[in-house]
């Protein structure tokens, strides 16, 4: 590890790192509760997903502890997979009813 | 007086002159099982007949052929059983025990026990069930295909039933034999079961007898608590050693005579609970004359025969045996002389045969008692064949009004006659079986010691006389006279002039000889000679009585017993005088006498003058001071509607009262109420499941700000402050 590389990041405290995580938590929230677009609405969850992957990533450093990193890896596993099912979903939606829109999908209701 | 007041002196402890414990095991005798064997054989085979659709009269071969099966089995039994008694066990049931001790084990097992009383009623009971099932093979021909096969399953179901509580060795199957002949009772009464009368009848029947039933479990209960046993070789050496004294004595003695009493009136229909039994006529004729005249209505007597000792413990239980007997006797026999129906005449009149048996038991004739079952069962089995064989015929037709001349027409002549035998026997016409049976238990009731004993015997004697009354009433209204009649309204077709009554044919004839021949030679019995005791009277019946557990109340034998035992209070068998004679010899003259004048009251109001029975019934009801008198008795004393305004519509109304209850508070405030909860609950959240995605989302995510925010307001976040 360089010296130059240690010192830019001896400057970011933990709480830069939560910071960056809330704001991405919030854009995620705030992007999937306010759009009608399924893939849309897909990408916010992923950066709901970031969100805490970065939140992971900060703890990991503060405690010197690599396992939050360990579960950063993991999670990037999980959350690619997990694409590729979300999106076949949204073709199959799709195709069923021509549309992305979410509100085309409310047979869940009582 | 209380119940406790009338506790009095009780038997002293002796030796009996005829321990019944010398009653031994006889398994050898085991094929006695088939009397009940073939019933539940026959009962099984109607079934299948019944699955299989027959549409011919096997139901009635099968059955008639397995209960003639049992009928020789009993005579064969009668002939090899060896005297006092033999038990024969067939099968093991219920043997517990939890000590040595006498109160620490109970049995009762299948086990029959062959004594001259059981074999007394085995016998009658298996002969006139044969008899009366080939007779409505007949009889029940129009059900053919029909009803048929579950009419003679029922009648296999008495038979084995009744052949149980007649033969067991115990309380317990002798329990289970009564609710089974009474649940065939039920059976067949109910057997037209598209009629509501016939409906209604079933369950009058059944219910009255549950009151009885319940009493036959509760002093089955009481005699184990008290004896330690339900067996009677055991019950019998325990009251006859007096032992019971020492391990206990106390109120049950006295009220276990109540409660069999009270079994015994319900299923022998006296007062105050005789009211199922003219109901139960709406049966097929066959059933009236097997189960409700001859066979299960006697169980009765019998019961109280077999536990005669417990009630020689109870003086005062035998006198309101008496007292409730005479009364019912002669309130029937006024009830029997109103009515029209002469199904329900013989009805009334077999009601008050058994109020005679009643008051014979009481009177201490137990001989007396079963001396008039063995005949009653002949006599009144052909009298109710005979309305059975004209009910047939006449298309239903049951009004003494409406027939007429019988004896004329060509082919009623046997039944004319056989009718008129059966009468003259229940009327107590001199030298028939009935004016000897009648007699043994007149003469008692004034020879015994008791309350009132004498004006009971009076009183029974003017019954005699409104006996031969109704009865005759009915033989020269329906039989003599001039040939009138009108078919009933089973009849096919409106035109009454075209119909004509069919004859009955040789299944009917043949039983009717049969049974009127049978109690013609019912009277022989009387003269046989006696072989146990010399000292008795009363020949063949008296004998078989007196090997029995009902020896006690055998004219003569009871001074061998009071040896034994100590006079029993106010009802010792004092052999007094009637009229400065011989009791029994006084009893020939003046119930033949009394016979005879009801007789030719009869053949003056019915046969000779009929147009005088008119004009006195007319003077009746015109006088109001006695008008009330005939209607009364024609509306059966109103004894229906007393019970109906005293028990059934307070018993209507506590019931409609409960279900209100169950209906409004239960059902509709608890049950209903308490669902109310959660769907008012659920309806108010229900806005909350819209389905939408984003409603959904925004909901979590309202929780989870929430959740925050409490987290931040309770949690101390001390680690958050080295953040940074």
């Amino acid at each position: 590890m360089s010296m130059l590389a240690s010192d830019a990041f001896a400057s970011v405290s933990l709480a830069h790192t939560l910071l960056l995580a809330g704001a991405l938590m919030a854009i995620g929230i705030a992007g999937f509760l306010s759009r009608r677009n399924l893939i849309v609405m897909f990408l916010c969850t992923e950066l709901m997903f970031q969100a805490a992957v970065v939140a992971m990533a900060g703890f990991g450093r503060w405690y010197w502890d690599f396992s939050g990193q360990v579960f950063v890896i993991f999670i990037l596993t999980v959350a690619a997979a997990e694409a590729a099912l979300a999106l076949a979903l949204v073709v199959l939606l799709y195709r069923r009813r021509s549309t992305l829109d979410a509100e085309a999908w409310t047979e869940l209701r009582e | 007086m209380s119940l406790m007041a009338l506790h009095i002196p009780k038997m002293v402890s002796g030796t009996p002159a005829v321990p019944m414990s010398e009653a031994i095991m006889a398994p050898e005798l085991s094929w006695a099982g088939l009397i009940l064997l073939l019933p539940l054989l026959s009962l099984v085979l109607c079934g299948l007949c019944a699955a299989l659709r027959v549409k011919t009269k096997l139901p009635a071969v099968i059955t008639t052929v397995c209960l003639a099966g049992a009928f020789l089995t009993s005579v064969f039994l009668y002939l090899n059983y060896t005297p006092p008694g033999d038990i024969v066990p067939l099968l093991g049931w219920i043997n517990l025990s939890w000590g040595s001790g006498q109160f620490e084990s109970f049995s009762a097992n299948f086990s029959l026990y062959i004594d001259s009383l059981s074999l007394l009623w085995i016998m009658f009971v298996t002969g006139l069930g044969t008899l009366i099932t080939f007779y409505a093979s007949e009889y029940m021909e129009p059900d053919l295909g029909k009803g048929y096969s579950r009419f003679f399953a029922g009648v296999s179901v008495f038979l084995f039933a009744m052949s149980a509580l007649v033969l067991s060795d115990n309380l317990l199957m002798l329990y289970l034999g009564w609710e089974g002949v009474g649940f065939a009772s039920y059976w067949l009464i109910g057997y037209y079961y598209q009629r509501p009368t016939a409906v209604a009848a079933a369950k009058k029947a059944f219910i009255v007898n549950r009151i009885g039933d319940l009493g036959l479990a509760l002093a089955v209960y009481l005699i184990w608590t008290t004896f330690g046993t339900v067996q009677y070789d055991e019950l019998m050496t325990v009251l006859h050693d007096g032992t019971w004294k020492t391990a206990y004595d106390g109120w049950t003695t006295s009220v276990i005579p109540f409660l069999l009493m009270l079994a015994a009136f319900g299923k022998s229909a006296q007062l105050p609970l005789y009211v199922w039994l003219p109901d139960a006529m709406e049966g097929p004729t066959p059933v009236s004359a097997l189960i409700h005249a001859a066979t299960m209505v006697t169980a009765g007597i019998y019961l109280v025969a077999r536990t005669y000792p417990l009630f020689m413990m109870e003086p005062v239980s035998l006198h309101v045996v008496a007292w409730v007997g005479g009364l019912t006797a002669l309130l029937a026999a006024t009830i029997g002389m109103a009515q029209y129906d002469i199904k329900r005449i013989m009805a009334y009149s077999t009601v008050s045969q058994l109020g005679y048996m009643f008051l014979g038991l009481g009177v201490l004739t137990s001989y007396g008692a079963a001396y008039h079952v063995f005949t009653h069962a002949f006599f009144k089995a052909v009298l109710f064949l005979t309305c059975g064989a004209i009910m047939h015929g006449f298309a239903g037709q049951l009004d003494l009004r409406k027939l007429s001349g019988l004896r004329h027409l060509k082919g009623w002549r046997i039944t004319a006659w056989t009718m008129l035998i059966g009468s003259l026997a229940l009327a107590g016409f001199p030298l028939t079986a009935g004016y000897f049976s009648k007699d043994a238990i007149l003469a008692e009731a004034f020879v015994t010691q008791g309350p009132g004993f004498k004006i009971l015997g009076w009183m029974a004697i003017f019954t005699a006389g409104l006996t031969a009354y109704y009865t005759f009433r009915v033989w020269f209204r329906v039989c003599a006279g001039p040939v009138k009649y009108e078919p009933g309204d089973e009849a096919h077709g409106d035109d009454h002039a075209e119909f004509h009554p069919h004859a009955p044919r040789f299944a009917i004839n043949s039983v009717l000889v049969i049974i009127a021949i049978g109690s013609l030679v019912a009277v022989v019995p009387y003269f046989m000679s006696n072989e146990a005791d010399t000292k008795i009277v009363g020949g063949w019946v008296a004998d078989m009585v007196h090997d029995s557990t009902a020896r006690d109340g055998v004219p003569g034998a009871t001074a061998v017993a009071a040896k034994g035992h100590a006079p029993i209070a106010g009802s010792d068998h004092a052999h007094g005088t009637l009229l400065g004679m011989d009791p029994h010899v006084a009893m020939y003259w003046i119930s033949g006498t009394v016979g005879m004048v009801g007789l030719f009251m009869a053949a003056w109001l019915h046969l000779w003058r009929r147009s005088d029975a008119d004009a006195i019934r007319a003077w009746l009801r015109s006088h109001a001071l006695i008008a009330w008198l005939p209607r009364a008795m024609e509306r059966k004393w109103y004894v229906d509607e007393v019970y109906h305004a005293l028990l059934r519509a307070p018993l209507w109304i506590l019931g409609h009262v409960c279900h209100t209850f169950d209906r409004f508070i239960i059902d509709w405030i608890f049950v209903d109420g308490i669902a109310r909860i959660p769907r008012g609950v659920a309806r108010w959240l229900q806005p909350l499941q819209s389905g939408a995605v984003q409603s959904h989302a925004v909901v979590m995510a309202g929780g989870v700000g929430i959740i925050i925010l409490l987290m931040a307001l309770f949690m101390q976040f001390d680690w958050l402050g080295g953040l940074g």
